[in-house]
């Protein structure tokens, strides 16, 4: 955004401060982000810089928010029930999610936009709302602080954005590859597994990754249809925040922001993949 | 020739071609239905009969005519404006329930059902059941002795009204209405009325929220959609590592930055821009809760103006200039007026969401900062009237239907965009 040199000083003026307002707006964006990280090693119970820490005296700095957070049986807890609950729930929604995506974006599927807009329903209504109504359905039925309740509810929640990816994916899909891989003698499941699927396998990864991560933060149902034997990060940090607040909080959210960094990356690369192959398909 | 061109086509099988087009749209048909139907039973029984329930649920209301069986169809004959007390029969058949219903110990729910309604009943319904073995015909008179509530008309008119199977009670009560004392709908008195209260709050901080982050989010939108294609993939990471990021994190990144001994504070305390015993309360208020979800929702406005943006191509500023507009009148008659899907579908999407926003405001909202979502939480968890909670809910549910259905119609959800 270089400026040409019939400019005013005026316009010259205004388009640095434009820049100054943008980079205050990032600065608003990422800031709070960054700043949890060096608090997190902070060496006494408080949620703010030191004076030692600010005159980077190593006293003031220690790792033993992370050790409580490796060590203490509330958080080793909740990671695993957080690892196993997103893994069940992404697997179940990736699955439902993508075969349905298929069915959507056939072009005699009847009904498309009533069938979309029920389908992908769990992502517009408010989750205190889908909370409640599960947490009193769940529990007449039983299924109220189980797993097996949470990972349902949360692979509902999750299946939106499988459908929504994979149906992105398949717009720009060919459809004569299918007829043309059967009038050379392949069988639909084999045309399935060797030409459809390679194909939608970057939207597929994405959903996949959206869906584990809307189970991996999601804390409102959580908090309703679980209970502390299905206590997740968020559960727990949540828990945590209301009752005694401790830095341990800042250092999971610190590995959480790392985790979310790599995950980011890799959507990013599963984007640009798709993109580029889609850029060789005549669309 | 002639005959030839009247009779069917048929396939290398003998059936005609239209029959057999017609069988194989069906079997296409068939299939798309059938690769579609696990997901949408799994999503009605997971999702959509628990959302059904919950309506279900708000009107519901088959406690006391079930405990009470015996009374519930007997006050239906009696006529609630005769000024007259039920009669002996039906006190009778009081006596039975509260006998049954004392070994059931399903007494209490009852009184707790009907005190939301008029406070007292709790402690009536408590204390006869305690004495209901002492009771002795005529029952009439012995009720009204052991408590002279049980005389009390208003009372009977709330026990019948209540003893039906359905009930707007809660949605009254959800719109700060109520019975008054002879059963008709009357408005709450100021000092109990909060939702109607709560639900305007709710709305126009969603409102104020949405403004804020429209007006965040176009600078910067049409800085990403300008510059070259390098640069703005590097900057929209920024925008993009908080959309990533946990909920939770993000929230308490703001409770460590805005409480009285955290960094914002301290660092004006530094500056000497403040005193020390007289830090700025900028969290548990209102001020908190919009800070910190205008931070958390600000990328779901980013993303749609963007989208939109790029598509516009820069020589429409360059023609209007070349036709003698200024920069400014160019860009508000020729640019902002083509952003205008970005802005309806980014400003939709916001409030949407801000709307029905529980865990923020629950944890920076303190007092005056929270929302609806949190009374429904309040209702469900720690009162336990969760009729109320259903009839708060549901109204929330067709505000945000209605504003899907909008979205809907501006961008349409099939254009939804992810990331």
């Amino acid at each position: 955004m270089s400026l040409p040199a019939y400019t005013t000083p005026l316009e010259r003026t205004w388009h640095y401060t434009y820049l100054v307002i943008c980079g205050l707006i990032f600065f608003f964006l990422i800031a709070p982000i960054v700043i949890i990280i060096p608090l997190s090693f902070n060496a006494v119970p408080f949620f703010t810089f030191t004076e030692k820490m600010l005159t980077f005296d190593p006293s003031g700095y220690s790792l033993k928010w992370y050790e409580d957070f490796f060590t203490n049986l509330n958080w080793q807890g909740a990671v695993e029930n957080s690892f196993i609950i997103a893994i069940f729930s992404t697997l179940i929604s990736t699955t439902l999610g993508t075969v349905a995506a298929l069915g959507l974006s056939r072009e005699d599927m009847p009904y498309k936009s009533v069938v979309m807009g029920i389908l992908i329903s769990p992502m517009i209504v408010p989750l205190i709302i889908s909370a409640a109504g599960m947490y009193f359905f769940y529990t007449k039925i039983g299924l109220s602080s189980t797993h097996i309740g949470v990972i349902l509810a949360h692979a509902a929640l999750g299946t939106p954005f499988v459908v929504i990816t994979v149906t992105a994916t398949l717009v720009g899909f060919d459809h004569s590859l299918i007829r043309a891989a059967a009038t050379l003698g392949s069988s639909p499941t084999n045309t399935f597994f060797k030409i459809i699927v390679p194909l939608i396998l970057p939207g597929v990864i994405s959903g996949a990754l959206f869906a584990f991560i809307t189970s991996f933060d999601e804390v409102v149902v959580v908090l309703f249809v679980g209970s502390y034997e299905q206590r997740t990060i968020p559960w727990q940090m949540f828990s945590g925040i209301r009752e005694q607040i401790s830095p341990t909080i800042l250092a999971v959210a610190t590995l959480l922001v790392i985790m979310s960094i790599m995950l980011l990356s890799s959507i990013e690369l599963l984007r640009r993949r798709g993109e580029r192959l889609r850029g060789i398909t005549p669309h | 020739m002639a005959t030839t061109a009247q009779s069917p086509l048929v396939t290398a099988d003998g059936i005609p071609l239209k029959v057999s087009l017609a069988r194989a749209q069906r079997r296409g048909k068939l299939k798309a239905i059938g690769l579609v139907v696990p997901l949408f039973l799994f999503i009605l029984v997971a999702f959509f009969v628990p959302i059904l329930d919950m309506l279900f649920r708000s009107v519901e209301n088959q406690l006391v005519g079930q405990v009470m069986h015996r009374t519930a169809p007997m006050l239906h004959q009696w006529d609630d404006q005769s000024g007259e007390l039920p009669d002996e029969a039906v006190f009778a058949a009081l006596a039975e329930d509260f006998r049954e219903a004392k070994e059931a110990k399903s007494s209490g729910k009852v009184g707790r059902r009907l005190n939301y309604e008029k406070p007292g009943f709790s402690g009536l319904f408590r204390k006869t059941a305690r004495k209901i073995n002492t009771v002795e015909p005529p029952y009439q008179q012995a009720f009204i002795d052991m408590d002279k509530k049980w005389g009390d008309i208003e009372n009977w008119r709330v026990f019948k009204r209540e003893s039906s199977a359905f009930t707007v009670s809660y949605y009254l009560a959800a719109m700060d209405m109520g019975y008054g004392e002879t059963g008709d709908i009357v408005r709450n008195d100021d000092k109990r009325r909060i939702y109607l209260k709560l639900f305007w709050r709710t709305i126009w901080m969603s409102l104020l929220i949405t403004a804020i982050c429209l007006v965040l989010a176009y600078p910067i939108s049409y800085l990403l959609s300008v510059l070259p294609v390098r640069k703005s993939n590097l900057l929209i990471i920024l925008v993009l590592l908080p959309f990533w990021t946990s909920l939770l994190v993000r929230t308490t990144a703001w409770i460590a930055l805005l409480q009285q001994e955290g960094v914002i504070n301290d660092f004006l305390v530094w500056l000497g821009f403040v005193a020390t015993d007289d830090r700025l309360a900028m969290i548990h208020n209102r001020t908190g809760t919009i800070v910190a979800m205008v931070h958390i929702l600000l990328p779901f406005m980013v993303l749609p103006l963007f989208s939109v943006m790029k598509t516009i191509p820069p020589s429409y500023m360059r023609a209007a200039k070349s036709l003698g507009a200024t920069p400014f009148t160019a860009f508000v008659r020729v640019y902002m007026p083509n952003t205008v899907s970005g802005i309806g579908a980014g400003a939709i999407l916001v409030f949407i969401l801000a709307i029905g926003y529980y865990i923020t405001p629950a944890l920076v909202g303190g007092q005056s900062g929270t929302l609806i979502s949190n009374f429904i939480a309040f209702h469900m968890s720690s009162s336990l009237n969760w009729g109320l909670a259903a009839a708060l809910g549901s109204i929330l549910l067709v505000i945000v239907l209605v504003l899907y259905f909008l979205y809907d119609k501006l961008v349409g959800i099939n254009n939804m965009k992810l990331g």
